[in-house]
């Protein structure tokens, strides 16, 4: 009644293309590409998500209401993700430039 | 009698599943679905947070996560990736049946969901059972051969494995906790209180199970697969 029915035959598209994409994923990770292994898997999985979030989880047939929570989520966990690794991944750059004087050092990098 | 005539006019007032706090079945259809998705808003940041932890202490201990990492079995999460993303098109396909009234194919796919839920734990289960007897299992049994880790610096693979039964735990937990929500789904649509017109906890309870197997999109290639395979 309320709510919109998707086929069938688009479940199945969507999980077979699922199927393919996890054999990618595995695949790749048995080739060197250096960095972009991280890259190339995570991209993978955020495309997985996409398609379970969309379809199997109805968000593409949804509110507008609905869709901009769940977007508020990705957004917060971008926020938390971003600013946890900007103070980390920015440790330890403490070569001041001429005249700065001493900077306060972060704990050391291993 | 007079409580029946009572019942039956009632029901003619608004359709048998809606309850009396909403207008129509359409926003008793979207505040279900919107509440839903504010818990599962606070689930991704909850795991979000042991996902950021999880980045952070793999690049600094990178030679020893990798180490980790390649003791994992990738045949085995591979499987397990696609039993769960089986058990998610079978989710999918119970609130189908239960959006088109079909009782019988919903009990069906409930079942199959559950099912292929229990093949997932018990593939994990045996590879926590392998990483027991290795001796990977930090604070409990760690003792493992030299054999296994190579060069890699000890404490940090100990912390890899750490992450590893964290959050696989955690995963796990959550699929227990979406079984014992299947075996309800399972009873109720049993008892016939589904219909077309009523079948919002089995559309809910899906969400939860697809969110559920997200989870495992990233766990898959985050623990198993990144950090030299090759």
């Amino acid at each position: 009644m309320s709510g919109h029915v998707v086929s069938v035959r688009l479940y199945v598209t969507i999980f077979l293309t699922l199927l393919v994409l996890t054999g990618l994923t595995t695949g790749v990770a048995f080739i060197d590409l250096g960095a972009y292994n991280t890259v190339v898997a995570l991209a993978i999985a955020v495309l997985k998500m996409l398609l379970v979030v969309l379809f199997f989880m109805h968000v593409r047939y949804s509110s507008g209401l609905t869709k901009i929570v769940v977007l508020a989520g990705f957004f917060w966990l971008a926020i938390m993700l971003t600013f946890t690794m900007s103070d980390y991944f920015t440790r330890g750059l403490d070569n001041p430039p001429n005249g700065w004087g001493p900077s306060i050092s972060a704990p050391p990098n291993p | 009698m007079a409580e029946l005539s009572a019942g039956s006019a009632h029901a003619a007032v608004h359709p048998p599943g809606l309850r009396h706090h909403f207008e129509d079945m359409e926003q008793q259809h979207e505040a279900g679905n919107l509440g839903m998705w504010v818990f599962l808003v606070t689930e991704i940041l909850f795991f979000g947070g042991l996902f950021a932890a999880y980045a952070i202490y793999r690049s600094l201990y990178l030679p020893g996560f990798e180490a980790g990492s390649r003791l994992l079995d990738v045949k085995l999460g591979a499987t397990n990736t696609a039993v769960l993303i089986g058990s998610s098109l079978t989710m999918a396909l119970a609130v189908h049946a239960a959006q088109t009234g079909k009782r019988k194919a919903l009990i069906f796919f409930l079942l199959l969901t559950m099912v292929l839920g229990a093949v997932f734990l018990g593939i994990k289960f045996d590879e926590y059972a392998t990483k027991w007897h290795h001796g990977l299992v930090p604070g409990l049994k760690w003792a493992p051969d030299e054999e296994m880790y190579k060069n890699a610096p000890l404490g940090s693979v100990e912390l890899f494995f750490c992450f590893y039964f964290f959050m696989t735990g955690l995963h796990a937990l959550h699929m227990i906790i979406g079984f014992g929500i299947m075996t309800v789904m399972t009873l109720e649509a049993w008892g016939g209180k589904f219909s077309a017109e009523y079948y919002a906890p089995v559309e809910v309870s899906g969400l939860y199970w697809h969110f559920v197997d997200i989870v495992w999109i990233f766990l898959f290639p985050l623990l198993y697969l990144i950090g030299g395979r090759y």
